[in-house]
Parts: structure tokens; sequence; C-alpha cells
């Protein structure tokens, strides 16, 4: 197994913020090292006054009845299992500096959960041989 | 991550001889990578060139850059409102 997994987290919405949460809790927890890197819309829903609203559901969820199949869950926890991921191991969280600069997006303005802002040469370098998954 | 960097020291980056200076300030990540990449071929094998970058992301990615493509990078001097990353071409 690869010592390393890493995460490119483009999106916004809370069922694919919440796979991407577990996926890295679940790598932490049998002790590869994981990197995520923020893009666009996972960057803005990680802004430290945004990141406990809702941020919808994806595309895939159109329907008449939009909410249908998760309505029983109430409130998806992804924010909670990235805090979980980062107890339990080399969790790392970077938002891309591109990024920033396109959404006009001071790093001061995100969440603590977020370690520092990174390039794009420094991202890819942390994931090494290991595999890059884009969310 | 390993970056390959011969540290100097904050003197001896001001005393190096440059041999192309990279304008890139202004653009954000990728953009000054890039603009480091483009401008290795100009110089020889031993020279340095010195990047300018208004991006706080540069100097990290530009270590990351030189340790996997065999560059060495020198480290960062700060100037007014910009950055000054110093690279040797090692190859």
């Amino acid at each position: 197994m690869s010592e390393s997994l890493s995460i490119v987290l483009f999106s916004g919405t809370d069922d694919k913020l919440h796979a991407a949460a577990t996926i890295a809790a679940g790598g932490a927890a049998m002790g590869m090292s994981v990197n995520v890197l923020l893009m666009y819309w996972a960057l803005d829903a990680f802004r430290v006054d945004r990141i406990e609203n809702e941020h919808g559901l994806s595309y895939d969820a159109a329907r008449p009845r939009w909410k249908e199949p998760v309505e029983h869950v109430g409130e998806i926890p992804w924010l909670e299992t990235f805090r979980q991921a980062k107890e339990l191991g080399e969790v790392s969280i970077r938002a891309c500096a591109g990024s920033l600069a396109t959404l006009g997006l001071d790093p001061s303005r995100l969440d603590p959960l977020v370690d520092e802002e990174g390039g794009i040469a420094a991202f890819l370098a942390a994931a090494d041989d290991g595999q890059i998954l884009f969310i | 991550m390993t970056t390959q960097s011969t540290s100097l020291s904050s003197d001896e980056l001001a005393a190096l001889d440059v041999a192309k200076v990279v304008d890139a300030r202004g653009a954000a990540c990728p953009g000054p990578l890039l603009e480091a990449k483009k401008a290795m071929p100009g110089i020889s094998v031993g020279q340095v060139i010195e990047l300018w970058s208004t991006d706080p992301a540069t100097k990290t990615d530009v270590g990351a850059w030189s340790a996997k493509v065999g560059h060495s990078c020198l480290g960062t001097l700060p100037a007014e409102g910009y950055e000054r990353t110093f690279v040797v071409r090692g190859k």
C-alpha cells in the first residue's frame, strides 16, 4: 500500500465534501500521509464565515425532490469528519494559491483547518508516488 | 516533501552573479513556476536565475520543482512588495 494519498478537492457541495472527508479520514486511519489541495468551490466552502453553512448537493441530486435520498440524514457531517481525520493522523490541507487569487480570497479568511497556502508543485511533490484523486 | 536547496545567507544571495532576472510579479500560481521553467533553456548549467514573484506560494513551489527536475533552489530574499527566489540551473 502506498504511504501517501492526495486529493485535489475542487467541489463545494456537502455530498462531495463528505466523500472527500471520508477518504481523508480513512487514509489517515490507515497510517497514510494524506494531502488535500483545496481549489475553487471547496476553497470557498472552507471560508471561516461559510464553513458551517449548508452547501447543497451536487448536480447528481437533480430530481423533483432533490434532497429525497438524504432527507433522513439531516446535516451532512463533512466538517466533523475532516476534523477527525486530522486527529487520526497525518492530514495536510492546503489552499491552492491560484484559486485564492481567482476568488480574490485572502488566506486569513479561511478556517483554521486549512494549514497553509500552497502552489501546485509543492502539492505534487508532497503527493510523490501516491495516488492523486480529483473530487 | 523533499526540497533540494543549498540555503545561502541573505548576504550570499544578494551577492550572487545572476544570469537572468524573471519578473513574474502579478502572476498567480502556476504562472511564476512556468516562467522559471521557460527561462532555464536561456541560461547555461551552473548559472543562476532570479525569479520575482508577488505570490507567497512561489518559493516553496520553486523549491519542490527544483528538487524534482534537477536544479538547485538557493533561497529567497524579501523585496518591496515581492520576493526574489534564486535558482541554479542543474542540467
